[in-house]
């Protein structure tokens, strides 16, 4: 388990290099001179000079990247010169509230999504799996920014039971029930999505699973049905299911910059709109990177349960 | 598929076989929801195509004294913006776009995509490096955030949107396509194309490309909905389409801070695009079901716990013996796409305490499907049990409640099955898997029963079994394996072992060593033995009596000595001459020519008259009755009838 775990952390480091690269690589797609976009028209010309050696903008690509990811490996993601604050201490302000939003979504996505597909898959064609179904194809077809508004008019506007958003400071007056009190509707939100995609592998899963021979075996030993289903086929279609989650988390972490900003919540999704428009380029880059490197650590996590499920896996 | 059960149930055709588009439509349209969801989207695109000749207002025009007017007002169906817009104008004009904008990314993306996925397996090596480290690196990414960071970097623009959405989708076809085109690369007729000298370029064309485009057309349909929910995310946060032109996520997102006071403009905008994506989504999941073959092939039906009963079964007209196991007038039948298969068709014999009986075929004659009937084992659906009885101790199975039949199986009855390595659990210890049937039936706690799997193990012949029981099935050979499932059905002392060809994946010396201890593990016990086998000689070895089945019948039985020195039926004769005797490589024995029938299309009478050299008219004229030829030894063929009575004149 240990020399698995290692491996995979190794094979985590060019995948890491990879995302730097892309990084890199997609923040210079900027059109004309980088040091006028980020400074504006009416910058000086000694502050484009500065900017420009800084960002070693006179040197060839590969040499500016060197440097940009030295810059990174020491934790220096550049200066925002629109917020005039290094950009990592904006990120880390921003950084609890972006995990918090996207770890309950993939929490709640997980629960329900895979609990709802067992049921459809026991239930196959009766009326638990159709409705089942049914909800799935909705919860496909709703874009999560529009779900996240008629969240807000039935359950803020209309019954006024919880916050539309305004979440402006996690760590102020409130504590963790006036977080939650914000959390729910942007957590049911974003995990609407997720969770109708997780059914829907679910229930595959598990229905190929039921058909394999060992659930034959399981069920001439005598097992009671229960058994059979959650420690024989239930435990074998979860090792598919996981690295879906996986891939939900990339979902989950994309679509919070929807939401947060639908809900005002005070992540990285919403900076990165706002320095968006604000042509913060520096800053847009610093937070690409850091949720892929976040999603890349989580997709980690679920290689590594993967490895703890399946003994051919975590033994190859 | 898994091939569950090693029944000769013929699902799908050959596995490289294209699906006929006639079918391919057939099964779409057959899908009632796929044809709604149609339904829908042409309603949608037809509204949308007309929309310069319908009578709208202009969507840009605005009118500040009519702003937010609810649906419904006079002149505006569906009501106005916050700039006083005609929604039905707006709404209209903005799927048009929204629409148009998905198609052309699903394209664009679908086509870049698969041009490289193709390239890349074929190319192989240094190409298909290169080409996948890329997508890989491009997955690595949340692709939402890529999509992001692209339109910051290039401005925010529709025309800038739509790329980004290609970008990021080109990764999934990319890797679709190549997973597809690499399993064809090695296939003959991509060979013979090469041999003929073909140019890369004409096999890539007319030998690739017509093969995987039903994996392009499938995550093409999938990925579309996906495309359109994204460019409107896109023009939701104002990165897409810029004012005052707006597709359906742009109109979304300047409706957002209108949700208090004008719902509705928010609630027409988000209702068409939960209506194209129902639309897409429907009419996706339409075309992967007819072209993917699993599904083709009957689908995913869940395997009920137990095989079903025909409610108005015929009960056998023999009353059944008091034999430990009595099984009378069998049938079992798969029913498929409209077919019946008739895998076992009134089987009727029986196995006294202690006794072991063989049952002997080809693959396909039933002899599975007759083992697996007695506990309720056969899949169903397709499987279902027609008729007969099957008594084990003088208590009915066929239509026992599920219950009863629980307490039998892995207790009174007990399985051992081919082919350990999918019939073990790859994710639970051996330990585990022996001990919980020893908990389920001998009310044992954990660790008692962890102790008694322990011993079995030893008894089963495994050295270091203590150790051996943390393993998991893979870590073991396969002659441990079967060592196991010999141990799981011996776990609970059982009455009746039913062995279905258990050591037909080993070497002969661990065969014969399987085998020997089986038997002699099963003396111990004094449990029975049903044990099925395709191989005469094993039999002989094992088996008090055997019957030999063929399409379904049994066509003889009798004591094994009997039916070894004197073979009534030609398919007897047939099956004993591929016995190989000492000394002869099993190579060189001599396969019977041609091929069971399929039990869908059973000939009358004899169905074996097709292969046999004796066959005269008669044999095919009728049902064929079971005739006596020796004391409890009898065949079903018309000439034996014939030589008895040559031999009586
Ligand atoms: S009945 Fe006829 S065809 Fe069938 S085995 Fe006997 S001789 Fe051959």
């Amino acid at each position: 388990m240990t020399r698995f775990i290692l491996t995979r952390l190794a094979l985590l480091v060019p995948v890491l290099l990879g995302v730097t690269i892309i990084v890199f690589v997609v923040m210079w797609l900027v059109p004309g001179d980088p040091a006028t976009s980020i400074l504006g028209t009416f910058a000086t010309p000694e502050n484009l000079a500065k900017v420009r050696s800084e960002l070693g903008l006179n040197e060839a690509m590969p040499v500016r990247y060197a440097i940009w990811l030295t810059g990174v490996l020491h934790g220096d993601l550049g200066q925002s010169y629109i917020l005039h604050r290094p950009v990592l201490d904006e990120l880390l302000d921003r950084l609890v509230p972006t995990l918090l939003l996207a770890g309950a979504s993939l929490a709640l996505c997980s629960v329900v999504g895979i609990l709802l597909g067992i049921v459809a898959a026991i239930r196959q064609n009766a009326w638990p799996d159709r409705v089942i179904t049914l909800v799935v194809l909705l919860g496909v077809s709703t874009p999560s920014f529009w779900l996240g508004m008629l969240l807000i008019l039935w359950f803020a506007v209309r019954f006024a039971w919880l916050p539309a958003g305004g979440m402006q400071d996690m760590f102020g007056p409130g504590g963790p029930g006036e977080i939650a009190r914000h959390l729910i509707l942007p957590t049911l939100a974003l995990a609407a999505v997720p969770a109708a995609v997780l059914v829907r592998l679910t229930r595959t899963a598990m229905l190929e699973v039921m058909r394999q021979d060992y659930v034959r075996t399981a069920r001439a030993k005598g097992l009671r049905e229960g058994r059979v289903i959650l420690r024989h086929a239930f435990l074998n279609a979860l090792v598919n299911v996981v690295p879906i989650i996986g891939i939900e988390a990339g979902y989950v972490l994309g679509g919070a910059v929807y939401i947060e900003s639908v809900f005002q919540w005070p992540g990285i999704g919403r900076m990165l709109v706002n320095a968006i428009s604000t042509r913060d380029i520096i800053l847009v880059q610093g937070g690409v990177l850091i949720v892929a490197a976040a999603y890349v650590v989580i997709n980690l996590l679920t290689d590594i349960a993967q490895g703890v499920l399946d003994p051919r896996i975590r033994n190859a | 598929m898994s091939g569950a059960q090693g029944i000769a149930v013929p699902l799908a055709p050959t596995p490289a076989s294209r699906p006929s588009s006639a079918g391919v439509w057939r099964r779409f349209m057959r899908s009632g929801m796929a044809v709604a969801g149609a339904g829908l989207l042409l309603v949608v695109v037809a509204l949308v195509l007309a929309a310069p000749f319908l009578p709208l207002s202009d969507p840009d025009r605005t009118d500040i004294l009519h702003r937010m007017a609810r649906p419904l007002t006079t002149g505006h169906l569906l009501g106005t913006d916050e700039l006083g817009r005609d929604l039905l104008s707006r709404v209209i004009w903005g799927t048009r776009l929204s629409l148009l904008v998905g198609v052309v990314a699903a394209t664009l993306s679908s086509l870049i995509g698969s041009a490289l996925g193709v390239v890349a397996a074929y190319y192989g090596r240094a190409v298909d490096t290169l080409v996948m480290r890329g997508v890989d690196m491009l997955m690595a990414f949340p692709y939402l955030l890529l999509a992001l960071a692209i339109v910051a970097a290039l401005g925010p623009s529709l025309g800038h949107a739509m790329l980004a959405i290609i970008i990021v989708n080109v990764p999934f076809f990319a890797r679709a396509v190549r997973g597809a085109t690499v399993s064809l690369r090695q296939s003959d007729f991509i060979a013979a194309a090469r041999l003929m000298g073909q140019s890369n370029l004409r096999i890539i064309a007319t030998e690739l490309l017509p093969n995987v485009l039903p994996v392009v057309v499938v995550t093409a349909s999938t990925s579309v909905g996906w495309m359109i929910l994204e460019t409107a995310g896109l023009s939701f946060l104002g990165l897409g389409a810029q004012p005052p032109v707006a597709d359906l996520g742009g109109m979304l997102g300047s409706a957002r801070n209108l949700i208090n006071v004008a719902p509705h403009v928010a609630a027409v905008p988000g209702l068409a695009i939960l209506l194209i994506a129902i639309g897409v989504n429907l009419v996706g999941d339409g075309v992967r079901d007819a072209l993917d073959p699993r599904l083709r092939a009957g689908g995913l039906a869940r395997i009920s716990a137990v095989t079903e009963v025909a409610p108005d079964r015929p009960m056998p007209a023999q009353p059944p013996s008091d034999a430990l196991l009595s099984v009378r007038s069998l049938r079992t039948e798969f029913r498929s796409g409209g077919q019946v298969w008739r895998a076992v068709n009134d089987v009727s014999f029986e196995v006294r305490a202690g006794e072991a009986v063989g049952l002997v075929g080809e693959s396909g004659s039933g002899k599975t499907v007759t083992a697996l009937s007695i506990a309720g084992l056969v899949a169903s659906p397709p499987g279902r049990i027609a008729g007969g009885s099957i008594r084990f101790k003088g208590q009915e199975l066929i239509g026992a409640p599920l219950a009863a039949l629980q307490d039998i199986r892995g207790n009174r009855v007990a399985y051992m099955f081919q082919d350990p390595l999918t019939t073990l659990n790859p994710l639970l210890t051996i330990g585990q898997q022996i001990s919980e049937t020893v908990r389920r039936h001998q009310g044992l706690g954990p660790r008692a029963a962890m102790a008694q799997a322990v011993t079995l193990l030893e008894q089963v012949g495994i050295t270091d079994p203590a150790q051996r029981a943390r393993s998991f099935p893979h870590e073991l050979s396969g002659g441990q394996r079967q060592r196991v499932g010999a141990a799981i059905a011996l776990a609970n002392s059982p009455d009746l072992i039913v062995a279905d060809e258990p050591t037909t994946a080993l070497d002969v010396t661990t065969q014969a060593r399987v085998l020997a201890l089986m038997n002699e593990q099963r003396h111990r016990l004094g449990a029975a033995l049903v044990f099925i086998s395709h191989d005469m000689g094993v039999i002989a070895e094992l088996c008090d009596r055997v019957h030999v089945m063929y399409a379904g019948s049994i066509v003889e039985s009798g004591r094994v000595a009997d039916v070894l020195s004197r073979p009534a039926h030609p398919y007897t004769i047939r099956l004993l001459a591929c016995v190989p005797r000492p000394g002869q490589a099993r190579r060189e024995v001599e396969p019977i020519p041609g091929l069971p029938p399929a039990t869908n299309a059973l000939p009358p009478g004899c169905a074996f008259a097709p292969r046999c050299d004796l066959a005269i008219a008669a044999c095919s004229a009728g049902a064929i009755p079971m005739v006596a030829v020796g004391q409890e030894h009898a065949a079903r063929c018309v000439r034996t009838r014939d030589a008895l009575q040559e031999a009586a004149a």
